[in-house]
């Protein structure tokens, strides 16, 4: 008993010494997003390619959702943007999943040329200017990518890019699930 | 002397320039409709976080989402809102992550009350260790015979020490 009390302080240290070494890797980007669970908010904005077209949450809602936040001042966002491509023309996401992008306070003009140089992913652009949407939906930066369901709630909130590990490890099961939900009603 | 003079004058003036930068952070000109507001959102942004730099307050930051929030934070005032409603509009977007002061919650119970707990844990093992002393002293107490043997051996110890003491100073000298 006695060995053991005169050995505590030392377990002690070393067990805080693997809880802090543990911090060094966590990555403090990664927060839980507030809106996870909740349903999209409400907008009313244009599209990036036609400033005449007004989008509103309506033409979001009734599919599987990837609203994918991005802009020409964004390096990760070229970095991300092939594997977009991929994703728009996966046959077997296609008739499911229904990739949108916000274009985060950007320029017009050179996000229309992006568009038309790198391959335009996205059914639409929303033309987020000001960050008023992105101010709702808690963006701090991009790329940032979020998964709406059916019903229009947020399921998931991912900073970062993606590529196809990430899509394995992140975004793969959860698709995988809302599509089965939909599926079931 | 003039050189010392030249020297001192321009160590302090950087000293000074230096000090400024560092206290410079970024303004926006702001109008406020009267004192009070300017004195809440000067303390508001400090006590909201920038949520891309994260050891940073709305009001240090210069980043481009803590303008956009420092903007929204002003036009949210301006609308005559109450401080828990700014606060409110914030977490709901941001989460609690933006609070620098985070709110009572199950999951900051562990933040709020676990220094005071560690404090209560040491007492209560000051007192534990306290209270066992008079035990182990009783039990180190001399008996009398013990006293009598401590006293003899004091005694010749000490002719011992004397009797060394002076060859000592034989050696000495």
């Amino acid at each position: 008993m006695n060995k053991i009390i005169r050995f505590l302080p030392l377990i002690l240290v070393i067990a805080l010494g693997v809880v802090l070494y543990r911090g060094l890797s966590l990555n403090p980007q990664d927060m839980p997003s507030a809106l996870v669970g909740k349903t999209m908010p409400e907008f009313s904005l244009v599209t990036l390619k036609d400033d005449n077209k007004t989008v509103t949450k309506a033409d979001l809602v009734g599919d599987i959702v990837l609203l994918n936040v991005w802009a020409t001042w964004c390096p990760t966002c070229k970095y991300e943007h092939p594997y977009l491509l991929e994703l728009a023309n996966d046959p077997q996401l296609k008739p499911y999943v229904k990739l949108y992008g916000i274009n985060y306070k950007d320029e017009r003009l050179a996000a229309q040329q992006w568009l038309t140089h790198y391959e335009d992913p996205y059914h639409f652009s929303i033309f987020d200017e000001e960050g008023t949407l992105g101010l709702d939906l808690g963006v701090f930066g991009a790329p940032e990518t979020f998964v709406i369901d059916h019903h229009g709630v947020i399921r998931k909130r991912f900073a970062g890019a993606i590529d196809t590990r990430v899509w394995r490890k992140e975004f793969a099961p959860l698709i995988k699930q809302l599509i089965s939900e939909k599926t079931a009603g | 002397m003039l050189n010392k003079i030249l020297l001192i004058v321009v160590l302090t003036v950087t000293a000074l320039m230096l000090t400024s930068t560092a206290n410079a952070s970024p303004v926006e000109t702001f109008e406020f409709r009267d004192e009070v507001t300017k004195v809440r959102f000067q303390a508001l942004s400090k006590e909201l976080r920038c949520p891309k730099c994260q050891n940073q307050n709305l009001a240090d930051s210069n980043s481009p989402i803590a303008e956009d929030l420092r903007r929204e934070l002003y036009e949210l005032l301006q609308q005559g809102k109450a401080d828990s409603e700014i606060v409110n509009f914030m977490v709901s977007r941001y989460g609690e992550f933006v609070l620098y002061r985070p709110r009572v919650s199950s999951i900051t119970y562990i933040l709020w009350f676990g220094p005071a707990l560690l404090i209560l844990i040491g007492v209560i093992v000051v007192i534990v260790i306290l209270r066992k002393k008079p035990a182990v002293k009783a039990d180190l107490a001399l008996s009398s015979q013990q006293q009598d043997k401590l006293q003899q051996l004091l005694e010749t110890n000490k002719e011992h020490a004397s009797q060394n003491l002076n060859t000592d100073r034989k050696d000495k000298e």
